[in-house]
C-alpha cells in the first residue's frame, strides 16, 4: 500500500522540523566529509581555512541543533506507522542517539580545539568561552573522542538512511512522505 | 706591549664588573615569561619562548643610565600544538636553523610616571633589525620586583610568514608580545 500525497498534516512532521532535518543533514554530511579530508593535511593556508570553516560549521550545527531540539520538545512528531515493536524501539533508540551526538560531536570538537591552544572564534568574530584546559594530554584524548563520536554519528546516520529506504522500497508504507519537503 | 694590555684589560673588566654590580639585577627564570599572541583568521593563538636570558641594569632612581639586553633562543619557540611548533621553526616563519637567536638591545630608558618606563631599543630577529619602543611597568617590593609590559611586533618587518603567508587575512600582521621578568637585586 502506498500512502497518498500529500499526507494529512497530522501525519507529517511540521514544516520547521522538515526544514531543520534537511538543512542539518546537509551541514552534518558536509562537515563530516570536510573533517575526513582535512584532518591530516600538512599545514598550509588551505588547511587553516578548512579547519576554521569546519569549526564554524560545527558550532553552527550545535546552535541549530539546540533550536531544533527546543522545537521538537514543543511539537511532537507524528504517530509511528504500524511496524513490529523491535523496529519501533530501534527507530526511537537511533533517533535519541542521533540527538545526543548532534551535541556531543561539536562539543568534543570545540573542546579539542581549545585544548590544542586554538580557542574557537565563531566566523572569526565571536570568541566562544574556553571550558577545558590547554593541555597536550587533554588534546589527544579529546581528538580521539571527537573522531570516535563523529564515526558513531556517521554509522547511525547510515543506519537511519538504510531504515528509511527499507520503509520506502520494501515496506512501501509511505514513511518518507512524513519528512518530504512540500511540493512547490 | 702585553705587559701593558693585560693589566689594562683586567682593570677595565674589573671596572665594568664593579659598575655592573652597583645596579645589575638577577633574573629569576621561574617567575618570568615571554609570550606572544598571533591572530589566525581572527583566532588568538599563543606561543612562547622557553629559553631566553635578560641582562637588566636598572636603577629606578636613575633609569636613563639603565640598560637591558634580552637574548632569545628563537628555536625554543613553543605552541600548545606540536605541529604548530614544528611549523614555526620552518624557513618561511622564524627560520630557526639559520637564525636561532634574537636580541633586543636597549638604547634609551626614559621614566614615564611612577613605576613606568619607556624603553627604546633595537630588535634583531631573523636577520632583520628594527627600532622598537617597549613600555615597562616595574612593580618593586624591596630588592625584588617584576617588570611587565607588552608591545607589538609587525611580523612582515622581520619577514616572518613569507610567500602565501604574508596574506593578512590568514595571519594578522601584528603580533602581540607580552613579557614578565622577575628581578632581584633592585636598589631600594
Amino acid at each position: 500500500m502506498t500512502a497518498q500525497w500529500p499526507l494529512p498534516a497530522t501525519q507529517r512532521y511540521t514544516t520547521t522540523a522538515i526544514a531543520a532535518h534537511w538543512l542539518l543533514a546537509l551541514l552534518i554530511a558536509l562537515n563530516f566529509v570536510f573533517g575526513l579530508y582535512m584532518h591530516d593535511l600538512p599545514i598550509s593556508p588551505q588547511r587553516l581555512k578548512l579547519f576554521n570553516w569546519h569549526k564554524w560549521a560545527g558550532i553552527t550545527i550545535l546552535t541549530l541543533s539546540t533550536l531544533r531540539l527546543a522545537w521538537r520538545l514543543r511539537h511532537p512528531p507524528p504517530p509511528d506507522l504500524p511496524m513490529p515493536p523491535w523496529q519501533r524501539r530501534g527507530a526511537h533508540a537511533v533517533h535519541g542517539a542521533l540527538y545526543v551526538l548532534f551535541f556531543a560531536v561539536p562539543l568534543a570538537g570545540w573542546a579539542y580545539s581549545t585544548a590544542s591552544g586554538f580557542p574557537v572564534v565563531w566566523f572569526g568574530v565571536l570568541p566562544l568561552p574556553d571550558w577545558v584546559p590547554v593541555d597536550r594530554g587533554w588534546a589527544d584524548a579529546l581528538k580521539a573522542l571527537h573522531k570516535t563520536l563523529a564515526f558513531a554519528l556517521a554509522l547511525l546516520v547510515a543506519l537511519h538512511v538504510a531504515a528509511a529506504l527499507k520503509h520506502h522500497w520494501v515496506d512501501r508504507d509511505g514513511l518518507l512522505q512524513r519528512m518530504r519537503p512540500h511540493r512547490p | 706591549m702585553r705587559k701593558i694590555v693585560y693589566p689594562l684589560v683586567a682593570t677595565l673588566a674589573l671596572a665594568a664588573a664593579f659598575c655592573q654590580a652597583t645596579y645589575a639585577q638577577t633574573v629569576d627564570a621561574g617567575g618570568s615569561e615571554l609570550v606572544f599572541v598571533t591572530k589566525q583568521m581572527g583566532v588568538p593563538v599563543e606561543g612562547r619562548f622557553e629559553r631566553w636570558s635578560a641582562q637588566v641594569a636598572l636603577d629606578p632612581r636613575k633609569p636613563e643610565a639603565g640598560q637591558v639586553v634580552l637574548r632569545i633562543q628563537v628555536d625554543s619557540v613553543t605552541f600548545a600544538a606540536p605541529e604548530v611548533t614544528a611549523e614555526a621553526q620552518r624557513p618561511v616563519w622564524l627560520d630557526t636553523a639559520r637564525f636561532p637567536q634574537a636580541v633586543f638591545q636597549s638604547t634609551t630608558i626614559k621614566p614615564a610616571g611612577s613605576g613606568r618606563y619607556e624603553m627604546s631599543g633595537k630588535l634583531t630577529l631573523k636577520g632583520q633589525s628594527h627600532d622598537m619602543v617597549v613600555p615597562i611597568t616595574l612593580a618593586q617590593n624591596g630588592a625584588r620586583g617584576t617588570a611587565t609590559g607588552q608591545f607589538t611586533v609587525k611580523r612582515n618587518d622581520f619577514r616572518i610568514g613569507e610567500g602565501e603567508w604574508t596574506d593578512p587575512s590568514l595571519v594578522a600582521p601584528e603580533v602581540q608580545v607580552r613579557f614578565r621578568i622577575a628581578l632581584s637585586g633592585l636598589p631600594s
